[in-house]
């Protein structure tokens, strides 16, 4: 086993840890950092449940290894709240439209929508649609995501009371 | 604020409410059981076979303790130290000799075969890949087919039937009745296996604490029953383990009750003294967690000349693979499959099937079968007859006005609305319309179809099977005025929390936000089996609702003590009591409960201080979920492909508590079955290696595969309270045949899909256009049936049956210790025999009573009799058992709830 010295920045704050060459960034940000809230569910990137941001770019966390995000800027669900805990539109949306149940799979589509629209705020509903596409989840039919992602392409309310 | 605002002026039922469970879950903030981490932990993984069937040379684990951070490995022999008795979601034990880890023989690949404990995942997965396991490895039965033909799964079996029931005697009866119907139609159906997949994998970390406690956390269906289960199985005082689930990814049926893996766990924690942990990974998930479905049925039903239902017969088949969670002849499948229609006569013959492959495990609506059998028979007899998939149903449904009505099985309906849904849902889809774009369609070479499908659904089952009970809700208000909520619910994504905190916000006439729910601990409320058969809304709900007014009404008599009024006068509205005619009277609830609590001496003489309730709530033994569902596709004739247009339910679920959660029900189980019928498989080769081990081959349903679902309510109330009907699984069951009716609409010009195998892959599609074996289904089936004729061959160990020995006749007379095996739990009295030469009589005594017998034969050892019996429901038992000098062994057929195995010893 060969370990490596990385620093990162997770959410915005800075750390630096020795990681196993073979660990991957998934687990590293689970098990060496406590971010939780990335969950591992195929590892093998077929799911997008552990879907993170590199450089603002929407990575499966199960296939990077963390010595690969050596100087990157990650960040994870537990990051997009607002420091006074206003959710990120994106969670908004998803809540404000029943868009999870179990919300194992949650985490990695709030990334990847949060991404796209860091990328075109005026990303369109097939756009978010598409990048969708790298999701799976089990449990809702995928009708509420559908809806967040009408809501946050700017068309019609959240059905949440 | 208005005093005069009555009770229930805030409306919480019915609102899509936003769900609390997000708050928590949308930040990455919830608990799932890999988030636990304990100080000295381990972790566990698993050494799998990789061979379906063979006897166990060596484990050699010389090399693998050998390597970094392992700290023990374990086989069966280790683990036997604690001995444990697995036991089905009844509570019954598991008939094949299942052990946590295999013993002596391996009966399917993956089977878990030895343990490594090591300080991080990766380093006992590293360890585990050194385990070496021999195998003499024997040619496996991997299908229902080779079950019935081959050498025995389990040796010291009669055969390969793990679970028998119906009657094929009965078929004298029925065909008649068949051939003599103006139309005959069959339905052949063959089932794909499933896995479940929820998207966390199984989890279990186990922590022995104290002094023979145990504090568990694991990805279940209810912690109560978990807890419960392993205390059984375990054989330890129930209050020693506590078991704790506050956020699961899922459970759709596979977590029901925890299965080899997450026992072992628990058994290795106590027999190491440190925290384990096991993580399931996606391979193991998909290869080696329990399966569901795969089944083989062919239901057959007569019409009269006008498209009624006259008679039925099924026979179905289901494979139970080698170490089923529970063995399995689904009776379900015929108990529900006509109690919905007029159907004068139906007999049926189903059996679960032992073979070298993976368990069979629960989902989702687990008879639905039933609903896929009857509702394709029934759109291929419409077309058959000329008519539309609506009149043969209105024909032949039964509508609230033909209740109650009993089926010819015995179950009795009284409010069911299959018919009025199906009405409703009519009224508001234009047929006439896409009949005649459909038929544009078809002229410019695009095939449209539409397809209809109706069921209902028993939910919310109480009182009549061990772990299916009712629901406990404990209730405060705390002295600060805010409600917090002990139950015994369990969310694995059905949002619990979010539905009973409405209910006791509108009962109660609090605000919702000051409602708090705990759940998921087992020390928390009291039994319940969670999410299992569509029943939190209808029997948790229930007992919220009840507890809350009853909370209410302790409040009233408070308000009204202090304020010199009746109770009748007080309401409680939006947190504030308000007394009528006095707006100066109106208090915070805050200022009642701090009286209540710490002011006693304020409250009526005798009253107990604090302001708390509780109830338990038993419901009806079954509240029934009717639906109608249609959809719409468009089948692309060049490639197969499916494409899903429109889909609209009609359902009745009773009092709706929250649409935005039973809309997701709904959609979540209508999506399932859309990877049933076009996507997933769990498919095994010859040599019983299951082929789908990553989600590149088990192919999930994305968003792009799901249209957008409309719904409309009926909101018929049930007779609970509350009057909810559960609807946690409907999607699952009557999505299929709905999905599969549009697509043989759409495939009517070219061909009627004869025999319908699933998933309807666009090959197979293709197969039923081009009229010819596109998808080498058929191929397959003439190679396997080759192959089997080579098995036959070969030669198979006999049969228990036919090695049974035949010596002299001992003597029966007196009294014998008698087990019956029933499917849902076993039965011991005391049988007492007299046998006068070939004359056979005596007596079945048990604590309830005792039946005499006489006119029984008994020859060469052989013992055939037969007793009636009038509780719970008539029926003749009929024995045919063969005795030994100490032992008797056979069995008892029961009427048409199948065959029961017997055994006896000598007192």
């Amino acid at each position: 086993m060969s370990e490596h010295r990385i620093e990162l920045t997770v959410n915005g704050r800075p750390h630096s840890a020795r990681v196993e060459a073979r660990m991957s960034l998934g687990e590293f940000l689970r098990e060496e950092l406590g971010y939780t809230g990335t969950h591992l569910a195929c590892e093998h990137g077929v799911c997008g449940a552990c879907t993170v941001s590199v450089d603002g770019v929407a990575m499966r966390s199960c296939l990077m290894l963390a010595v690969q995000a050596d100087g990157a800027d990650v960040g994870t669900v537990e990051g997009l709240a607002a420091a006074d805990g206003t959710l990120h539109p994106v969670q908004q949306a998803l809540r404000d439209n029943f868009g999870l149940q179990c919300g194992f799979c949650t985490p990695g589509i709030a990334i990847t929508l949060t991404t796209v629209l860091t990328d075109n705020p005026r990303a369109s509903e097939a756009e978010m649609e598409a990048a969708m596409s790298g999701h799976v989840c089990r449990c809702t039919g995928y009708q509420g995501i559908r809806r967040a992602i009408r809501q946050l392409a700017g068309h019609g309310a959240g059905e949440a009371a | 604020m208005n005093v005069q605002r009555s009770v229930g002026a805030t409306r919480y039922v019915g609102q899509r409410t936003a769900r609390k469970e997000d708050g928590r879950l949308l930040v990455g903030r919830g608990q799932f059981t890999d988030d636990v981490r304990l100080p000295g932990m381990l972790h566990v993984t698993y050494v799998r076979s990789a061979v379906a069937r063979g006897r166990i040379v060596s484990i050699d684990t010389e090399a693998a303790r050998e390597m970094p951070g392992v700290h023990a490995i374990y086989t069966q022999a280790d683990l036997a130290a604690l001995p444990v008795q697995m036991l089905s979601f009844f509570f019954a034990p598991i008939e094949a000799p299942v052990t946590l880890l295999a013993d002596g023989r391996v009966a399917c690949v993956g089977e878990p075969v030895a343990m490594v404990i090591a300080e991080s995942r990766a380093q006992a997965e590293d360890a585990a890949s050194l385990v070496e396991v021999t195998i003499e490895e024997e040619a496996p039965l991997v299908t229902i087919a080779d079950a019935r033909t081959g050498p025995l799964v389990h040796p010291g079996r009669d055969d390969n039937v793990a679970a028998e029931m119906g009657d094929e005697d009965a078929l004298d009866a029925i065909q008649p009745l068949i051939d003599g119907a103006a139309h005959v139609v069959t339905q052949t159906v063959h089932h794909q296996r499933i896995a479940q997949s929820p998207m966390e994998c199984r989890a279990c970390v186990a922590s022995p604490d104290g002094t023979g406690e145990m504090t568990v956390w694991m990805g279940c269906q209810s912690p109560h029953l978990a807890a419960r289960y392993l205390s059984l199985a375990l054989g330890l005082p129930a209050e020693s383990i506590r078991v704790i689930a506050k956020d699961v990814g899922g459970g759709f049926g596979l977590k029901n009750i925890p299965w080899r893996e997450e026992v072992a766990v628990v058994v290795a924690a106590r027999l190491f003294g440190r925290p384990l942990k096991w993580i399931e990974d996606r391979f193991e998930a998909l290869t080696a967690s329990s399966h569901a479905r795969e089944q083989e049925a062919t239901l057959t039903a007569g019409f009269d000349a006008e498209g009624r239902l006259t008679a039925g017969w099924c026979d179905y088949a289901c494979n139970n693979g080698a170490w089923p969670m529970g063995e399995d002849a689904n009776i379900a499948v015929h108990m529900f499959m006509w109690p919905a229609y007029k159907l004068p006569a139906y007999g049926f013959i189903t059996r679960g099937w032992y073979t070298n492959t993976m368990g069979l495990g629960a989902y989702r609506g687990p008879w639905a079968m039933e609903t896929l059998l009857r509702e394709t028979l029934l759109d291929k007899a419409a077309r058959r007859l000329g008519i539309s998939p609506v009149e043969i149903r209105r024909r032949n449904l039964v509508y609230l006005s033909d209740q109650p009505h009993t089926s010819t099985l015995g179950v009795e309906v009284n409010d069911i609305t299959p018919g009025e849904c199906l009405e409703k849902l009519v009224a508001n889809v234009d047929i006439a319309g896409f009949r005649k774009e459909q038929k544009e369609a078809r002229r410019q070479g695009r095939y449209l179809g539409l397809g209809f499908a109706a069921y209902i659904e028993p939910t919310g089952a109480a009182g009549t099977m061990a772990p299916m009970t009712g629901e406990t809700a404990q209730l405060r208000i705390e002295p600060t005025g805010k409600v917090t909520a002990m139950l015994s619910t369990h969310s694995q994504g059905h949002g619990t929390a979010t539905t009973m905190a409405q209910v006791i916000a509108e009962q109660l006439g609090v605000l919702y936000e000051d409602v708090s729910v705990f759940e998921g601990d087992s020390a928390i409320g009291a039994f319940g089996p969670g999410a299992a058969g569509s029943r939190q809304g209808v029997i948790a709900g229930g007992a919220t609702w009840r507890a809350s007014q009853l909370l209410a009404e302790k409040v009233k008599v408070v308000a009204a003590h202090l304020s010199n009024a009746g109770p009748d006068a007080v309401t409680i509205s939006g947190g504030m009591v308000h007394v009528e005619g006095a707006p100066e009277m109106s208090r915070s609830l805050k200022e009642i409960a701090e009286i209540a609590y710490g002011e006693p001496g304020r409250l009526p003489e005798g009253m107990a201080s604090g302001l708390e309730a509780q109830f338990r709530y038993q419901p009806p033994p079954v509240t029934m979920t009717s639906a109608a569902h249609c959809c719409m596709v468009e089948v692309d004739a060049e490639t197969g492909f499916v494409k899903i247009l429109r889909w609209i339910s009609s359902e009745d679920c009773g009092t709706v508590i929250n649409p935005g959660v039973v809309e997701g029900q709904i959609a979540g189980g209508l999506a399932q079955a859309i990877g049933q019928v076009l996507l997933e498989e769990m498919p095994y080769d010859a040599r019983g290696n299951p082929l789908a081990a990553t989600f590149k081959d088990y192919l999930m349903p994305a968003i792009s595969d799901v249209p957008d679902f409309e719904y409309i309510h009926a909101n018929t109330p049930a007779q609970t309270i509350g009057g909810m009907r559960g609807v946690g699984e409907g999607g699952a069951i009557i999505g299929p045949p709905t999905l599969v009716n549009a697509i043989a609409d759409a495939l009517s010009p070219f061909c009627e899909i004869e025999e319908l195998t699933l998933p309807l892959t666009p090959a197979r599609i293709l197969d039923v256009i081009e009229q010819r074996d596109v998808s080498g289904t058929r191929d397959r089936a003439n190679r396997d049936e080759a192959a089997r004729a080579r098995d036959e061959m070969a030669e198979a160990p006999p049969l228990a049956s036919e090695v049974s020995a035949q010596g002299p006749q001992a003597s029966i007379d007196g009294d014998w210790n008698m087990t019956l095996k029933a499917p849902m739990g076993g039965q011991s009295f005391l049988a007492h025999f007299e046998a006068d030469g070939a004359e056979l009589s005596g007596y079945l005594s048990a604590p309830d009573g005792r039946q005499d017998f006489s006119g029984g034969t008994f020859e060469n050892g052989r013992m055939q009799f037969m007793v009636k019996v009038d509780n719970p429901m008539k029926v003749t038992l009929k024995y045919d058992l063969q005795a030994g000098a100490d032992t008797i062994t056979g069995k008892c057929k029961m009427g048409m709830f199948g065959t029961a195995k017997v055994t006896a010893v000598r007192v």
